[in-house]
């Protein structure tokens, strides 16, 4: 693996008394997909906070091309280059379908107030761009964000649309990175089956390196180049998908200790 | 895999279920209502904004006398703050209840540079100075106090805010009195001279307002629809998603603590300069409720909505209902609009009015019979009301004691009203009615000065069942998380 574009290095938080994650190294590369698995309760949202500075790490690093980023607070972390989703959709729900995704390039833009007042060129220019970038990214979902869709508020799109929603805003940072959690959480199987596709066109069309949390074992095998199990806040296995799923403690981290004594019992 | 069905083909373009829902709602308004909805949707903003600022222009043509234009200015001055205070409250979600503080502080700061106030001759800055100078002295004030408040959310930063509010009006009543007057306030000062034109008249006043209220709707408009704006709206949404789509929450908070001051600061001049002195109880908590009533009317979150709110709100409170009689048409107009509107079918409205208007006639009829002096007193509004009700409503010679009873009475049975059920509530409506009547004829027309704050409320509290999102709000959905 060719210089991480993301680098945890024995990152450790503690809520008080209770260890969070403890000493975790975990790298993703350029143009690669690395999904985090592991029984709920596991972490795997927390190193998401931890990476987006919405928690500060007790101790150790992260890194985000080749610069230390723990502590920085969110929105420079987002301007740095990583955008992320969430698990319990957070849209602006009152906002329309386009100006969700324009709110998100507020970073990557400039114009004063007042140069947005008076419609200086500046102001002007960034305003096209915005909303050429907005429009570009609402497109690479095809007919589900379609045109007729953008002026309408973000409510009133189903549950499907609204998950789509949150990659597409997250592409309107303009990531190097991209953080999905839990991108097929409550979807049908043909939604689901769309949701792996679209991990992978991200990768090969946006050229983005992605680092996705999913319950949804079908989507971790296809889309993943590498594939790391969370337990208790400590990496219990690392590796391709078959070797992971297979690994004694993943399976004992999901199922409990002697899982022959259940097939057997059913 | 099974799971390597095909996708489903995209949904048809041009129909999904919210379009399909808006012409449904459409449908189902009255004819009338539902086309000017359509046209008032093709107009626009700005064009709408014109003809607002046009009617404005052209009304005091039909002659208004000078107790209308005072009702006119105050109503433009409320309005100008109910827009600004639509950036804290309606775009950024803040609940900033110390925002009549910074209105103040423009109108004491305009005071003190524009009058004989400080040093042997005062100061007498020239306004194209003083103006922008106390704005930007107010937003400077804003960042200041929303610096220490800036992490604090809901029920925490209205605390702190009121905290100000009240502050505010205990320095200039108690602090320095040589220079801010005490209660006495700042007297004497200069009015506003721009492009060598004094602004003396309260026609002028008006028409610098209407301007001053046009131009700063439309910079809103233009800031509401640029980045910053979309970047307040992100963060009264959710500002921990905002906040991860490179939006630095906090200083776009402060931003628009700073732009909403300013804007109060625009208004406080202006006050202070037709006012020709400033008082601080000009500047305390009735102020500030005429405000967010006029908002939360016309719906937080719409420049538009708070200007009309504040401006219905003003027009009603300061010119209808200190009158008795006007007060009385209001009273009684909107009791039968709002029986218009809900009691459903027709024959179930038809039986409750007729039910009302007879137990009216026999209560009447019944006490004329029982004393002469249980309907001595006439009913206390004029014209035509008091001949409609000259032998309906009851009033006693005695009106004080038994309209305080009836009161209590009245209060007692609307709170019955809305507990029981529906056939008990037909039952009940009509000793309702007549008992609201009685009220209003013994006490209430008798004292407008406490009543039109109960009108307010009363308006307010149909106003947020009819339509919660206020006259020209959008609907707001709450995240379920």
């Amino acid at each position: 693996m060719s210089d991480p574009v993301l680098e945890l290095d024995r990152l450790s938080l503690s809520f008080g008394g209770l260890r969070a994650l403890s000493e975790l190294d975990l790298g993703v590369g350029e143009r690669e997909i690395v999904s985090l698995i592991g029984p709920n309760g596991a972490g795997k949202s927390t190193v998401f906070n931890v990476i987006t500075g919405v928690y500060e790490p007790s101790s150790g690093d992260v890194r985000f091309a080749g610069r230390s980023i723990a502590g920085l607070a969110p929105h420079r972390v987002a301007r740095l280059g990583i955008g992320r989703t969430f698990q319990s959709l957070r849209l602006f729900l009152n906002m329309s379908v386009i100006e969700n995704v324009m709110a998100a390039t507020y970073g990557n833009t400039k114009a004063m107030p007042w140069e947005s007042v008076l419609r200086l060129p500046r102001a002007r220019r960034e305003e096209r761009e915005v909303r050429a970038l907005a429009e570009d990214v609402l497109s690479f979902f095809g007919q589900r964000l379609a045109g007729y869709r953008w002026e309408q508020p973000a409510y009133s799109l189903s549950y499907a649309n609204r998950r789509r929603l949150e990659i597409a805003r997250a592409l309107a940072t303009s990531p190097r990175l991209l953080l999905l959690d839990e991108p097929a959480a409550g979807m049908n199987p043909a939604e689901t089956h769309e949701v792996t596709e679209l991990i992978s066109r991200l990768r090969d069309e946006r050229g983005v390196s992605i680092l996705v949390i999913e319950h949804d074992m079908h989507v971790v095998d296809s889309c993943s180049n590498r594939v790391v199990a969370l337990d208790h806040g400590v990496k219990i296995a690392e590796g391709g998908f078959d070797r992971v799923a297979a690994h004694p403690a993943v399976v004992e981290a999901y199922l409990g200790k002697d899982p022959g004594a259940l097939s057997d019992g059913g | 895999m099974s799971l390597d069905s095909p996708p489903p083909a995209g949904p048809r373009v041009g129909s999904d279920e919210w379009v399909a829902r808006q012409a449904h709602r459409r449908e189902y308004l009255p004819s009338w209502l539902g086309s000017l909805e359509r046209a008032s949707e093709r107009a626009g903003w700005w064009p709408k904004l014109a003809a607002a600022a046009a009617a404005a222009a052209v009304l005091p043509l039909f002659g208004l006398g000078q107790f209308q234009l005072q009702v006119g200015i105050d109503a433009l001055v409320i309005a100008l703050l109910a827009v600004g205070l639509n950036i804290v409250v309606g775009w950024a979600g803040l609940l900033d209840l110390g925002y009549v503080a910074f209105f103040g502080c423009g109108a004491y700061g305009y005071a003190l540079v524009s009058s004989g106030q400080i040093g042997a001759n005062g100061i007498h800055l020239p306004s194209y100075l003083s103006i922008p100078l106390v704005m930007a002295a107010v937003a400077g004030l804003g960042l200041l106090v929303g610096w220490p408040s800036r992490r604090l959310i809901g029920d925490y930063l209205a605390i702190i805010t009121l905290f100000f509010g009240e502050a505010f009006v205990e320095f200039t009543n108690n602090v320095a009195p040589s220079v801010l007057g005490g209660p006495n306030g700042i007297v004497g000062v200069d009015a506003i001279r721009l492009f060598g034109y004094t602004f003396t008249t309260n026609k002028s006043y008006y028409y610098l307002l209407v301007i001053v209220l046009v131009v700063t709707m439309g910079v809103l408009r233009l800031l509401d629809t640029s980045r910053t704006g979309r970047a307040w709206r992100a963060v009264r949404e959710d500002p921990l998603a905002a906040a991860s789509m490179t939006i630095p929450v906090n200083r776009v908070k402060l931003m628009a603590f700073a732009f909403g001051a300013a804007v109060a600061a625009l208004a406080g001049t202006l006050f202070a300069a037709q006012q020709i002195s400033v008082f601080p109880t000009d500047f305390d908590t009735p102020i500030l409720i005429l405000v967010y009533a006029g908002l939360i009317l016309g719906g937080a979150g719409s420049i538009a909505g708070a200007c009309t709110g504040a401006l219905v709100v003003m027009v009603v409170y300061d010119g209808l209902l200190r009158s008795p009689t006007e007060s009385g048409y209001l009273f009684y107009g909107l009791i039968l609009l709002t029986l218009l509107a809900k009691l459903r079918p027709w024959r179930r409205l038809a039986l409750v009015l007729a039910a009302t208007v007879a137990l009216g006639y026999a209560i009447h009829a019944i006490a004329a019979a029982v004393s002469d002096s249980a309907v001595a007193g006439g009913p206390h509004s004029a014209g035509l009301i008091a001949g409609a009700l000259r032998d309906w409503v009851v009033v006693p010679a005695s009106a004080t004691v038994a309209g305080n009873w009836g009161f209590v009475a009245l209060v007692c049975l609307l709170v019955a009203l809305v507990q029981v059920s529906s056939q008990w509530r037909t039952i009940l409506l009509p000793p309702t009615l007549y008992l609201a009547s009685f009220v209003w004829e013994t006490r209430l027309a008798a004292e407008p000065a406490i009543t039109r704050q109960l009108m307010i409320g009363a308006i307010l509290i149909v106003m947020m069942n009819a339509r919660p999102q206020g006259l020209f709000g959008s609907r707001r959905v709450e995240a379920l998380t």
